[in-house]
């Protein structure tokens, strides 16, 4: 009898036990990526969209506390996809009060992860849901899912290496929704060389992008001038 | 030979009206690096579309010395036709309506020679115009706009070419367009042999070059299949095809490669045979040609 009542016990605990675990586990992330207070990383970023063709850029990566997010290609020129912000996990964790929600467990390759599902409890702002895929053992994010009101569903994959120590990725891939492009008319007439068929005026169709920044060092808490994100 | 070109050089050369062809490129280069020195970005806003909707893009950077060349080239290279045939044009005509095309004939040197110095001579002066408009619009843009990577607009998307992977494309595309006008010059050549006067080989060329350039870029079936392969304005367009830079199949542009270079060598073929056959003509009609004396009353 005495069993059966501390089953019952366990069963009738085990969610807010659950809840506690996962709003602890957060907890820790987030511990894990405030002792980051800025960074300047260098890397390479490799974007792939359909109507465009871009050389792999090596870029500058930096951040400062609480949300400012910077990607420069120091060279040339890059198309940022908007949204990039949330490369930075202390910008999705640090946004302002939500909900923690368990959303059980799953596996990324072969990783086990914890799913969490953070509800911001302010209904005006961008974001709408947040999910996240994290390595409970290492206490890092591996994957996010972010949908938004105005921009879609966002994408988030990381890898880590020498740096998860700070909870910050060697390797992100960025995934976003792309709009239509339309080139204006008139602009020019494109050469044809008779292989392809011309589409013009055709629409490029809302599709997913991609960009894959692989961080080759990170510079940690140095300090950045405010100006660079100007 | 070089007597004889040496001699057309100085015809083309001493006309007020070679001079204005240069002015005209001048003003017209110089209108457009103004217009886009104060409103460059909004123009680029408006060449990139919605893509600012998805992205974050650095506008001030890409209105740059090789975008403003590459936005002029776009514009004027339809139109350097008219300059050009404004010169060619007259050549022998001219010539034939001051009635002195029939005193050079009495020279001794052959008809062959004297056709194909003319049109050295014009070659020439098209040389010099690509040059002054190379120098214009490629160094004083750099000079006041600065270098960075060039964008290029097609209707199927927007490409992205390195700063250090440019210059090259610049000296093809001078190269390309150099024997494109040649074959206008050469259809002005043509028309020159067979009139008295200038106006008309000037103005036909014009005409045919409107006529050849609409039926070209009509989306008619008919015009596509049967006739645009045959007109030489088909193939002008190929000095585009040096900024078409190659790419993986994920995007990524492959430096120092030309993504339709078989398109682009069968255009320069085109091109080169409309050359051939409408030299061979101009030499084939001038060597028939009877000139009867001038009467002046």
């Amino acid at each position: 009898m005495k069993t059966i009542m501390l089953i019952l016990a366990g069963f009738q605990f085990s969610p807010i036990t659950q809840a506690q675990d996962i709003q602890l586990l957060v907890q820790k992330v987030k511990e894990k990526i405030n002792l980051v207070n800025d960074y300047d990383a260098k890397g390479t970023m490799k974007t792939n969209v359909t109507f465009l063709k871009v050389p792999v850029a090596a870029v500058n990566v930096y951040f400062k506390k609480p949300n400012l997010l910077k990607i420069k290609n120091e060279k040339g020129i890059s198309f940022i996809p908007k949204g990039a912000v949330n490369i930075n996990m202390n910008n999705v964790l640090n946004s302002g009060n939500y909900s923690v929600l368990d959303a059980g467990n799953d596996k990324i390759g072969n990783t086990a992860v914890r799913v969490v599902k953070l509800l911001p409890e302010a209904d005006t702002g961008d974001v709408i849901l947040s999910t996240l895929y994290i390595d409970a053992v290492n206490q890092v994010i591996l994957k996010t899912k972010t949908t938004t009101r105005d921009n879609g569903t966002y994408e988030l994959e990381m890898s880590y290496g020498k740096y998860i120590a700070y909870g910050l990725p060697d390797k992100i891939i960025f995934t976003f929704n792309t709009k239509d492009y339309k080139m204006p008319k008139g602009v020019t007439f494109d050469f044809d060389d008779g292989t392809k068929k011309r589409t013009g005026g055709e629409k490029l169709k809302n599709q997913k992008g991609k960009m894959e920044i692989s961080m080759s060092s990170y510079s940690i808490n140095k300090g950045i001038a405010d100006s660079v994100f100007k | 030979m070089w007597n004889l070109l040496q001699i057309e050089l100085f015809k083309i050369f001493k006309k007020p009206r070679t001079y204005l062809a240069f002015a005209i490129i001048a003003a017209f280069i110089f209108l457009i690096q103004l217009g886009l020195y104060v409103n460059g970005r909004d123009w680029m806003m408006f060449m990139l579309g919605s893509l600012g909707e998805t992205m974050n893009i650095e506008y001030d950077k890409l209105v740059n010395g090789y975008a403003v060349c590459y936005f002029v080239l776009n514009l004027l290279l339809v139109h350097v036709p008219i300059l050009v045939a404004l010169v060619a044009g007259d050549v022998v005509s001219g010539e034939a309506s001051m009635g002195t095309l029939r005193l050079l004939a009495s020279k001794p040197v052959s008809r062959t020679q004297i056709i194909l110095a003319k049109y050295a001579a014009i070659a020439v002066y098209v040389f010099a115009l690509l040059l002054w408009i190379a120098v214009i619009s490629l160094a004083v843009s750099i000079a006041v706009f600065g270098r960075n990577d060039l964008v290029v607009a097609k209707t199927t998307g927007l490409q992205l070419i390195e700063s250090g992977d440019v210059l090259w494309r610049y000296f093809c595309a001078f190269g390309f367009a150099f024997i494109a006008m040649m074959v206008v010059a050469a259809i002005s050549l043509l028309l020159s042999t067979l009139s008295e006067n200038s106006i008309g080989p000037i103005v036909a060329t014009v005409g045919i070059i409107i006529v050849c350039t609409l039926i070209s870029e009509m989306e008619i079936p008919l015009y596509q299949q049967y006739i645009k392969p045959y007109l030489f304005t088909t193939y002008m367009l190929g000095w585009k095809g040096f900024f078409y830079i190659g790419s993986t199949a994920d995007g990524e542009t492959i430096k120092g490669s030309i993504q339709y270079l078989p398109g682009i060598v069968k255009s320069l073929a085109a091109l080169l045979l409309y050359i051939a056959a409408l030299v061979a003509a101009s030499v084939y009609i001038f060597r028939k040609k009877i000139f009867y004396p001038k009467i002046i009353l």
